[in-house]
């Protein structure tokens, strides 16, 4: 692997798994007979319904809301009847209530979806309207609403956006096909958020294993002198927003801190390029780019996925499970969550459906931690993975809160690394529920 | 989907890496000075590192038997531990020594403690450090390697610090033509073990090298010759020392600045017993010494945290 490229210190070199789709176009999802549309996609308030059972829907209306600020509203994927609205799985792993809308397959579309125009003739507070109202939330995974973190405090002075087109997690390729097949959406959508942001420069980083959607994008940003193309060195997380960041512009984000401390705001490829929608035909966000891949699935494939769709409707049209599949996962291998079911509808935050065949499901069985220190080495965030972890299994929280517990960022570089194969990751994730638990007691 | 799925916690992929590997990579590093020591301590050698880690296997197993533990003589470290104990014995030392240092090294430093990555000091040291210390004679017992016709059969060291002799020339202590203990004396081989453990990711540079470089820099201020130096560093069980059992997980700091805080500490320690202490060479106990240290420099040396945390 090429050592070019801006980078952070720390991190893995997980095989890639993308050849298997980074070559497929993205295709159309089939049109479900039902969709499942969870009220709560994204970090903070849940939304409540804003249509009643039996209601007929059209495509990009307002089917929940709330008047919290950190929430996101959500939007009908289909035309249909509302036929139940009840609490459901969701691939973030809870219960969640969700609208269920029997599809009538005309995608008649809503009034309320019209175009906003041109950018240029937007003001800020028109932008962040169009980014609120069209339910916009990270992309990438995490699922932060947009419109917030564009909303930053007055005194936190935001001087550079920048666009994650890194794609680190291995298998994924749904963000590298679309700064292939809609360069100029992306590049639309980060001058409407530099515009709502108030900032001059954006910069939008890609790892060097992706050599054709730097040269696509180059040349789609080559009229626009403020947006830079910048190859990221390809190692995990370089997506990781703190990573990023600092792969950029050298900045550290404060521990306990928020990007906006240092001036920074991170937006998804994914996210930029559906505030291109919003503005140019108003969607708002009811599909997404889905890579469906993994040694579970028998034609892997990269969809543009109605939101609400079931993972088994979307496996389906990638010629279904192989005979010894296993894990099912949301998002990439890195950090998604394995599911228990299929019956799990996409959100506006699934990057990928990974499924796994049984050799692959397998975790081997931890041994003895034997300090070789290779977690030290390459944890991003500067910690010592085998010392939180051994007090976290002592249960002293205490000891693994000296030892900076609450700056892991839960990337798994640590559990990928151990020889010994202990879940260190786990380990650290229970110190930091007793922490969090901890602090809010006090 | 009729069958039960799998749900596990992230990341859902691990390394090809195991202990094993690990393990089988220092195995791999130390053979060229395994055959050199066969070259030149002919029967002895066999006889002394067979013995060694058969009794260090055996000892593991039937431990972890009765403990009713999982037997983990797969993971193979209990096969280095035998093979870097024998490589610290003389090539005259009797068959029961090699015996009582591998189960000495194996029950009282390694699974008292809690087995592999619990032993807080070397095992192969712990076990050589009481085999001198109980049969000080059997330990000291020099022999000239074969092809090599000297009178005296002392070591470099000892002929540096006053002994009767003539000093070898560098070229034979560099490749192994003097005597010593049986895997220590083919300097080459050794690094090349060394560079292979490097290459492989094993091991960081940052011990053996602090190690090392500590110890030249003070036998130059000390000797005034870099001829001598090439003899301290060259000459005794240094590169075995810095490369091979100083880089013990399970016994150095895991952390970046903590290991050349731990290579530097050894090469003080090692210098100060090569020029003031009673026996030419202070390798292991330097090494056994610095082990012993190893939480607390691990607790100063805590890597800086991403973003400046408070402590």
């Amino acid at each position: 692997m090429s050592s070019k490229g801006l980078t952070f210190r720390g991190g893995i070199h997980p095989p890639h798994f993308k050849k298997q789709t980074e070559n497929s176009p993205i295709e159309e999802g089939i049109l479900p007979k039902e969709v499942v549309i969870p009220l709560h996609q994204h970090i903070g308030a849940p939304c409540e319904p804003t249509i009643k059972l039996g209601d007929y829907v059209k495509v990009g209306q307002k089917i929940g809301d709330t008047k919290a600020f950190v929430s996101a509203p959500i939007h009908s994927s289909v035309s249909g009847i509302v036929t139940k609205i009840s609490d459901r799985s969701s691939p973030t792993g809870a219960k969640v209530k969700s609208v269920i809308i029997q599809v009538d397959g005309n995608q008649e579309i809503s009034e309320e979806v019209q175009s906003k125009g041109d950018l240029n003739k937007l003001d800020k507070d028109e932008i962040l309207t169009i980014v609120r109202e069209s339910g916009l939330t990270g992309m990438g995974g995490a699922g932060f609403p947009t419109h917030v973190k564009l909303s930053p405090p007055e005194d936190k002075k935001i001087d550079i956006l920048i666009i994650n087109g890194a794609e680190c997690e291995p298998y994924l390729t749904s963000d590298h096909r679309m700064m292939l097949e809609f360069p100029e959406k992306i590049i639309l959508g980060t001058k409407a958020i530099m515009k709502a942001l108030g900032v001059k420069n954006a910069v939008i980083g890609i790892e060097n294993n992706k050599p054709d959607a730097i040269k696509t994008m180059k040349k789609a940003a080559k009229k626009d002198k403020n947006i830079k193309i910048e190859e990221l060195r390809t190692k995990y997380p370089q997506g990781g927003e703190k990573s990023l960041i600092y792969a950029v512009t050298k900045r550290e984000v404060p521990s306990g801190g928020l990007p906006m401390d240092v001036g920074a705001v991170v937006q998804n490829v994914g996210t930029v390029s559906a505030i291109a929608d919003a503005i140019k035909t108003g969607m708002p966000v009811v599909e997404r780019v889905v890579t469906v891949t993994g040694s579970g699935i028998n034609k892997p494939k990269n969809l543009l996925v109605k939101i609400g769709t079931k993972f088994q409707d979307v496996v389906e049209q990638c010629g279904g499970y192989t005979k010894d599949m296993s894990k099912i996962i949301n998002g990439g291998p890195m950090m998604g969550i394995s599911q228990h079911t299929d019956e799990v509808p996409v959100i506006k935050g699934t990057s990928g459906i990974l499924v796994l065949n049984e050799q692959d499901s397998q975790i081997p069985e931890p041994s003895n931690c034997i300090r070789c220190g290779k977690c030290v080495d390459v944890c991003p965030s500067g910690l010592q993975p085998l010392m939180i972890s051994k007090n976290s299994l002592l249960r002293r929280f205490d000891e693994a809160e000296s030892y900076n517990a609450m700056d892991c960022i839960e990337c798994g570089s640590c559990s990928f690394i151990c020889p010994s194969k202990r879940p260190l990751v786990d380990a650290i994730r229970i110190a930091k529920q007793e922490i969090t638990a901890k602090r809010k007691k006090n | 989907m009729e069958n039960k799925v799998l749900a596990t916690s992230s990341p859902h992929i691990r390394s090809n890496d195991n202990t094993t590997k690990i393990m089988l990579d220092v195995i791999i590093a130390l053979l060229p000075a395994v055959i050199a020591s066969i070259y030149y301590f002919g029967f002895d050698s066999i006889k002394l590192t067979s013995i060694a880690v058969i009794s260090a296997v055996a000892t593991e197993a039937i431990i972890q038997k009765i403990l009713k533990k999982e037997v983990t003589i797969k993971d193979l470290s209990a096969v280095v531990t035998g093979i870097l104990l024998a490589f610290n014995l003389p090539p005259s030392a009797p068959w029961w020594i090699p015996l009582i240092g591998s189960v000495f090294a194996i029950a009282v430093a390694k699974q008292v403690f809690g087995g592999i990555g619990h032993n807080f000091i070397n095992p192969a040291l712990a076990g050589r450090a009481m085999l001198l210390a109980s049969w000080p004679t059997k330990m000291l017992g020099w022999e000239n390697p074969a092809g090599v016709d000297a009178v005296s059969a002392a070591t470099p060291l000892q002929i540096v610090k006053g002994a009767e002799g003539n000093l070898q020339p560098l070229t034979d202590v560099i490749l192994g033509r003097v005597p010593g203990c049986i895997g220590e004396t083919s300097a080459i081989l050794l690094i090349i073990g060394g560079a292979y453990l490097l290459y492989r990711g094993v091991i960081s540079w940052k011990i053996p090298v602090s190690y090392i470089g500590t110890v030249a820099v003070i036998a130059y201020i000390y000797e005034g010759s870099l001829l001598l130096v090439g003899y301290h560093v060259f000459g005794g069980g240094l590169l075995l020392g810095a490369i091979f059992m100083a880089t013990d997980y399970a016994s150095s700091p895991v952390t970046s600045k903590g290991k050349i805080v731990f290579g530097i500490g050894a090469g003080i320690l090692t210098m100060l017993i090569r020029i003031f202490g009673a026996t030419p060479e202070g390798v292991s106990y330097s090494i056994l010494l610095m082990n012993v240290a190893t939480p607390i420099i691990e607790k100063y040396t805590a890597p800086r945290v991403f973003g400046g945390a408070k402590k």
